[in-house]
């Protein structure tokens, strides 16, 4: 009896051993050798693999990083500043200030502004709608409301509300830019999130003359221009019977929005005013 | 009997306007003729606001090697060059005329007797094609001059013409076939000499006994036609499935039919071709069949280009109702109108009215992995495959499964048991596939 | 505004859907269920009916309740599991065992992996092959067939045909001599023997084939490779040494091949999608089910050919593609 348990002990031990010495030596034979502050630097980042830097993941972003020798146009989305600084830190380099954005939906063209014309039967995929038809409210650019923005995002920041058929964005978002991509019709933008998250801009991107728009939708934009005379910093510009308002110039003196006769301008987390507003009720629908 | 190999399927036929003479169908008030009639780019206007138009006169002018020319199907003022919402809703330019009375341009030779010898060469008819603004007729709209025009290198053998009309509901050729016999066989002619070839291969389904009879009669005194009878299958008509029913042959993927030594051309586009050369007709009017089984009078009208399809139903005494569905071509590969205010186009081979009852999709569930929509696909795909890539975005394994071989024919969601949106995806997938490899090929 | 709808192409649907193909092969069940009901009585209908009910049952209540899905029974997949299921053990089985087999075929088998269609094992097989290890008595003491009877208590049990030849082939009977205690040939097919509920009548599991083939539910390639290459397999045998191994046409109408090859394999959720996959597969099953039958402990092996073969469907279906057009 004894010998069976010594002679298995001693095979095991064996077995063991010489499986050591057999890893050992294969380990050293296909050493990768790498970096070692590619590991310092992917430890820092947020592990999400969302693919908002440009890169694969999170590792091949560290393997940029170290590589590149710089954090000049690398920048972690989800982190933001702060991952971005503590990688500046342990890899010794300048870090490139960014201001926190956030994914925007610049429609607001709920059930209620604008009517469906037409019943959709099919599948429920934005891309597939938008090479069928112009959309059921008729709007060629405007939001399909069928939710590929929401599948794509990897941060459960987008959701489509039931009332509006609209995206809206919540607090998760890491502006990683996914839905924007996704969006077939460039309905979602990157924007400054803003301080205290104020946000003003034109929830409408629909390129149609003023009349053709307005027919489609209440809250169009008609491209009337009266915002790009009031506003003081010349932030906005009229392009395609349509107004844009650059985020990086704005400075959200919330003019614009008491002009715009439609309410195709929206401003976000700003105190009442003082003085009832007239042309525009606003609608949290485009939060 | 004849027919393709590979998958298929056989959705209910109801041809309910088969019997239906084609009637002239009353020239409109107004007509809205859009610039992008076909594929490829689309056409440059030539005429301009208050410009009086004759019926026949170029309106639009092709630009480019794929394009093709437009002609007033009126005549009357130009009164504007505007935007206007095509079949999917988005809005592009037409030509809007209003009309007055109907006075033909000059040249176009109007008697109805046949005239049989054709005294162009075949550069000439290449030319006239191209200047008579001839397209495909069976629905893709391609130029008919860029396909007589036969790559350095490749020497055609046979002209494969598509009576096929495998689509259900439609007989816009079918009508063609048996009232315009003569005329077409005149067409496949000038096709045959056009493109340089001796043999010409017309198939039609065994569903059109009377269309089979007449041309076979026909053919007998138009050396190199011959009429091939084909057992009934969808997708018949595609150009692939129908070359390899009538000569055995398969197009290589991702190849044109003139890799085999083989050019198809529909019966309509015959017809239209001959009218082209041997009357002086510029391509502005078609046979259109509009039909639908809650239809009161199914029927074929010989419609000018630019006539709302409004003004079709309300002909045909259709009463719009909440929930319809009405479809630019026929059940298996047509377009959903969004409005019903939207021209009829050189490519309207129907409009068929689908009642509110019969316009919904089934509900949606799980795939069961039946596998008949790998049974029933004519290219030998795997449609559930190839959707489930789509949806996850997994492109690189989609174009490996040879996604872009897809025709888009339809068989697989309609065999499908679960009623899953197969091809919606497949058409989401192939898109992204084919700019994928665009991007490839900038890098 | 009249609304028009919008939707892709193509706008017209063959006349099929999930709940016809269940309801069509629970139809093509029919014979096979009577002839059950005549010979094993009153049991095998109580047998049955919890069977069904309890498989129905158990999707809707872990539908409902635990993945807080819209429930799908209407589509009839969970009851014809709950049949299959019934038609795979003895007619005299206790009843909360077979609510056990129900629990395990739907709710691991099936609802686990994410319901019908998901699902790599026939989930029917799995409730069966879980009860046959977890209750071998109970599972492997079969009835006796008798003329319609409504006792539910004195029942004869005995062994199947197969497993009179087994035991006996084990004890080293002359074969010859069991070829005398099992039923002829036309009881055989008939059912008049002993098995589990459904497996008996191979003449009832063919006619509801046949059916099957008829409304193109089933396609011919798994039951003509599984039935085939079973037949072949034991033909070789059996020419090799006509005295150590029976006569393949014995095979065919004993025991579970027939429900096996028409009804189990064919499964459509797992069982191949090309026809090529579908011969590979229904071979396997055939080859394997006589190597248990013949070299392996348990005298009937169609149960578990089909599950190790529903293992390698994934790769079958990796490795047989349809036939491009144009390649």
């Amino acid at each position: 009896m004894n010998e069976i348990i010594i002679y298995s002990m001693i095979t095991l031990a064996g077995l063991g051993i010489a499986s050591a010495v057999i890893l050992y030596f294969v380990a050293q034979k296909f050493k990768v050798i790498e970096d070692p502050r590619i590991d310092i630097v992917a430890d820092n980042l947020p592990g999400a693999n969302c693919g908002g830097c440009g890169f694969a993941g999170c590792r091949n972003f560290a393997e940029a990083i170290v590589k590149a020798e710089s954090l000049e146009g690398l920048s972690c989305p989800v982190g933001g500043a702060t991952v971005m600084g503590n990688i500046g830190q342990a890899m010794g380099l300048a870090v490139e200030a960014s201001e926190p954005k956030i994914a925007v939906v610049r429609c607001n063209g709920s059930k209620a502004h604008a009517p469906a014309k037409v019943v959709f039967d099919s599948a429920s995929r934005c891309s597939f709608a938008h090479s069928l038809f112009s959309g059921e409210s008729g709007c060629p650019n405007g939001c399909l409301g069928l939710g590929d923005c929401v599948v794509s995002c990897s941060f459960d920041a987008i959701h489509i509300d039931s009332e509006t058929g609209l995206p809206v964005v919540n607090d998760n978002c890491v502006a990683c830019g996914a839905c924007v991509k996704a969006c077939p019709r460039s309905v979602i933008e990157l924007r400054y999130k803003g301080k205290k998250d104020r946000r003003i801009f034109v929830s409408c991107i629909n390129t149609e003359k003023g009349a053709i728009a307005r027919k489609n939708c209440e809250v169009a934009c008609i491209g009337c221009g009266k915002c790009v005379k009031v506003c003081p910093f010349d932030a906005i510009t009229l392009a395609n019977n349509l107004a844009y308002i650059d985020f990086e110039k704005c400075k959200l003196c919330r003019k614009c929005v008491a002009e715009c006769p439609t309410g195709a301008i929206h401003e976000l987390n700003f105190p009442a005013r003082k003085e009832p507003v007239a042309a525009s009720e606003q609608t949290d629908a485009a939060v | 009997m004849k027919t393709f190999k590979i998958g298929g399927v056989h959705p209910e036929e109801n041809k309910l306007s088969a019997g239906k003479p084609i009637e002239v169908f009353p020239i409109p008030q107004k007509v809205f003729i859009p610039l992008s009639q076909s594929l490829g780019a689309p056409s440059k206007p030539v005429v301009k606001k208050g410009d009086v138009v004759k019926v026949g006169q170029l309106v639009a002018q092709g630009e480019g090697f794929i394009s093709s020319n437009i002609h007033s199907s009126v005549s009357g003022t130009v009164t504007k060059i505007e935007d206007y919402p095509g079949a999917a809703g988005y809005r592009s330019p037409a030509i809007f005329i209003d009309v007055e009375g109907d006075e033909w341009d000059e040249s176009i030779d109007r008697a109805t007797d046949l005239k049989r010898e054709c005294l162009l060469s075949p550069e000439e008819i290449v030319a006239r094609l191209k200047d008579f603004g001839i397209v495909g007729l069976g629905g893709a709209t391609f130029p008919s001059h860029v396909k007589l025009m036969v790559p350095a290198g490749k020497k055609p053998e046979y002209l494969i013409i598509n009576g096929v009309e495998c689509e259900p509901y439609l007989t816009s050729d079918h009508r063609l076939m048996l009232e315009h016999g003569e005329e077409l066989m005149v067409g496949i002619s000038i096709l045959m000499k056009g493109l340089g070839v001796t043999k010409a291969l017309v198939g039609i389904e065994n569903n059109k006994p009377d269309a089979l009879s007449h041309l076979s009669k026909l053919a007998a005194s138009f050396p190199g036609i011959e009429i091939h009878p084909l057992k009934v299958k969808y997708p018949q008509g595609g150009e692939k499935q129908l070359i390899k029913a009538l000569v055995n042959r398969e197009v290589p993927s991702g190849k044109l039919p003139i890799e085999v030594g083989c050019v198809v051309n529909n019966v309509g586009t015959a017809f239209a071709v001959y009218e082209a050369v041997q009357k002086n007709k510029p391509l502005f009017e078609r046979v259109v069949t509009v039909t639908g089984k809650s239809i009161p009078k199914p029927a074929n009208y010989m419609v000018r280009v630019g006539t709302l399809v409004s003004a079709l139903l309300e002909h045909s005494g259709v009463n719009p109702e909440e929930g319809m569905k009405v479809i630019g071509g026929g059940p298996m590969m047509g377009k959903a109108l969004t409005n019903i205010d939207v021209p009829v186009v050189k490519g309207t081979s129907g409009i068929l009215v689908m009642p509110a009852s019969a316009s919904k999709r089934m509900a949606e569930v799980s795939c069961i992995r039946c596998s008949r929509c790998t049974t029933v696909c004519p290219m030998g795909l795997e449609p559930f495959q190839l959707c489930t890539e789509s949806e996850r975005g997994f492109y690189e394994l989609a174009e490996k499964d040879r996604i872009l071989d897809c025709i888009e024919c339809g068989s697989c969601h309609y065999t499908c048991p679960s009623g899953r949106h197969l091809l919606d995806h497949i058409r989401v997938g192939k898109a992204a596939v084919a700019k994928m490899i665009r991007a490839r090929a900038a890098k | 505004m009249n609304l028009l709808t919008v939707s892709g192409s193509p706008h017209v649907h063959a006349d099929q859907s999930v709940r016809k193909i269940m309801f069509g092969v629970i139809i093509s069940l029919i014979p096979a269920m009577l002839v059950s009901f005549y010979f094993f009585g009153l049991s095998a209908i109580i047998l049955t009916l919890t069977a069904v009910v309890s498989c129905a049952l158990f999707e809707f209540l872990i539908q409902k309740y635990i993945l807080g899905n819209v429930p799908t029974i209407g589509d009839g997949s969970a009851m014809l599991t709950g049949l299959l299921l019934a038609f795979n053990v003895p007619s005299n089985l206790p009843v909360w065992m077979i609510i056990v087999g129900s629990l395990v075929s739907i709710g691991i088998a099936k609802l686990s992996f994410g319901g019908l269609g998901k699902n790599p094992f026939n989930p029917a097989l799995v409730g069966r092959v879980f009860l046959l290890i977890s209750f071998p008595v109970d599972m492997t003491s079969w009835p006796l067939p008798q003329s319609f009877s409504t006792s539910l208590t004195d029942v004869v049990t005995g062994p199947t045909p197969l497993g009179i030849v087994k035991e006996g082939l084990k004890k080293g009977d002359a074969l010859t001599d069991l070829m005398q205690q099992v039923p002829d040939y036309v009881n055989l097919l008939l059912g008049n023997m002993g098995g589990s509920v459904g497996e008996i009548s191979a003449l009832a599991l063919i006619i509801g084939g046949l059916y099957l083939l008829f409304k193109r539910i089933i396609s011919w390639h798994i039951p003509v490779a599984f039935i085939g290459s079973a037949f072949v397999f034991a033909a070789v045998l059996n020419f090799a040494n006509p005295e150590a191994y029976v006569n393949p046409f014995f095979h065919l109408v004993t025991g579970g091949l027939m429900l096996g090859a028409l009804y189990m394999a064919t499964d459509m959720v797992t069982s191949p999608m090309t026809p090529a996959g579908m011969l590979v597969f229904g071979a396997g099953c055939g080859i394997i089910t006589i190597l248990i039958r013949v070299f392996g402990v348990y005298p009937e092996g169609v149960s578990f050919a089909i599950l190790i073969m529903n293992a390698v469907v994934p790769l079958l279906n990796k490795a047989f593609k349809p036939r491009r057009f144009g390649v």
